[in-house]
């Protein structure tokens, strides 16, 4: 399969690349990953004129704490997620979810930054952040803004990122006390999308109750979706079996999926249930209650 | 048209070419090395698999002008000076390959998987090449392949460290 014919722009400075976007609007298009614009110009879903490389650009690759966050560049690999010791000690649940996209190939190339711009409701990183209460940071022709994950994903492929903006950073609060997390990820095969997913991210209060939880599933919704009623239900509880089976309930309830090879409505909402019940309880043993 | 410069197997490679060829025909038509193979050409089966300044990647879903100034290796740049490379000496040994379409992608992976991981244990092995598909299933032997791989580069490594 051969791509549309575009121009390549390759900037070497993000204030080039913001200038190229100025310059093209709709008819640019940034290149990151590629793991996914790629493969939808290759079925011509996607022609746009000019592709603006950024992956020249110095300085989107970090993965760094500040004293109440984590921030990481928008250009870095899932790869370099799965291998970080910050990761890997302290956001189980980021280090779940690096695991499972795509497959390990597409990992080396696939950004961070790219899975939540490109807004695919099946993309993994979408309900990940929402759970995480993570925000993303827009650099435009006037600066910077930062935009709380909840104010991003407007529908399938559709953000609230402005045509001359680029997305440089995700900032995830840095969890405090005790706290847990887990991704859990129903797929047909490596590679593929979620037939359900669930992210939770929880954090206790002295009395062993659940002082903020942060729930979201992939793929059974058109936007990638915040599951509140689930989290109501964790609030303020202790995380036992009757609210683990309720909050489940309330997430797969809440639900929107739709037929396709991967399933029936019916199976997805009982998998996605399936599928919160598990990271509840994943992220309640290690956050060691 | 663009023209880009890459090192492809230690050697430069100067090209003009067209922004939206894919560095799979890059590799294949251009430079005709057609070691690197096309399967499912859709990002899933690995056949491609190249090195692109060391990761493996797949070549079907990267425009070759990305890789401009680069160094690209192919499982032509497997072999070193006449002799084969563990990985490949490991796929003969155990017979790691039935059709052999997926193999050179297979043995790209596993180099890479060696280069970071001298000693994988069998699940690595297994979550290291579950990006590339082998449609006859033939994964058993392919896993064996790269422990023999494995086996021998430890080997050598020893043999080189006794030497000196």
């Amino acid at each position: 399969m051969i791509p549309g014919t575009f121009e390549y722009h390759a900037p070497r400075h993000l204030d080039d690349a913001l200038g190229l976007l100025a310059e093209y609007r709709d008819d640019g298009k940034l290149l990151a990953g590629g793991q996914s614009l790629i493969p939808v110009m290759k079925l011509r879903l996607a022609e746009p004129k000019h592709i603006i490389d950024i992956n020249r650009i110095a300085g989107l690759s970090h993965i760094a704490e500040t004293s109440d966050e984590l921030r990481i560049g928008a250009l870095t690999r899932e790869r370099d997620l799965e291998r970080s010791d910050i990761v890997r000690q302290r956001y189980p649940l980021l280090l779940d979810t690096a695991n499972v996209i795509a497959d390990p190939l597409v990992r080396n190339l696939a950004t961070v930054g790219g899975n939540l711009a490109h807004a695919d409701p099946a993309n993994d990183h979408p309900a990940t952040m929402l759970a995480y209460r993570a925000s993303v940071v827009a650099l435009g022709p006037n600066g910077e803004r930062v935009i709380p994950i909840d104010d991003f994903f407007i529908s399938a492929f559709e953000t609230t990122l402005q045509p001359d903006e680029i997305l440089t950073e995700v900032r995830i609060p840095k969890p405090n006390g005790r706290a847990g997390g887990a991704y859990v990820k129903l797929e047909r095969k490596v590679g593929d999308y979620a037939i359900a997913a669930a992210a939770v991210q929880l954090s206790f209060a002295y009395d062993g109750t659940i002082a903020e939880a942060g729930i979201a599933v992939t793929n059974v919704s058109y936007t990638p979706e915040r599951s509140s009623a689930a989290e109501a239900i964790v609030r303020g509880n202790r995380l036992t079996d009757d609210v683990i089976r309720a909050a489940a309930q309330a997430a797969a309830d809440a639900c929107e999926p739709t037929a396709d090879l991967r399933g029936s409505v019916e199976y997805k909402r009982a998998m996605t249930r399936t599928m919160t019940a598990r990271a509840l309880r994943l992220a309640l043993v290690r956050a060691g209650a | 048209m663009p023209t880009i410069s890459v090192t492809v197997n230690g050697e430069e490679r100067r090209a003009e070419i067209e922004s939206r060829m894919l560095l799979v025909h890059f590799l294949r038509e251009t430079l005709n090395l057609t070691g690197t193979h096309i399967g499912c050409d859709t990002t899933s089966c690995g056949a491609c698999t190249v090195h692109w300044n060391g990761r493996p990647v797949k070549s079907c879903t990267i425009f070759a002008v990305q890789v401009d100034g680069d160094e690209i290796r192919t499982v032509e740049g497997l072999e070193t000076g006449g002799q084969l490379h563990p990985v490949q000496e490991g796929f003969w040994e155990e017979h790691g390959l039935q059709c052999g379409f997926c193999t050179p992608g297979m043995m790209m992976t596993a180099a890479a998987l060696l280069e970071e991981n001298p000693h994988p244990s069998e699940e690595e092995i297994r979550f290291a090449i579950s990006g590339n598909l082998c449609r006859c299933t033939g994964y058993v032997n392919i896993v064996k392949a790269i422990q023999y791989a494995a086996r021998k580069q430890a080997g050598a490594e020893a043999a080189a460290a006794g030497g000196a």
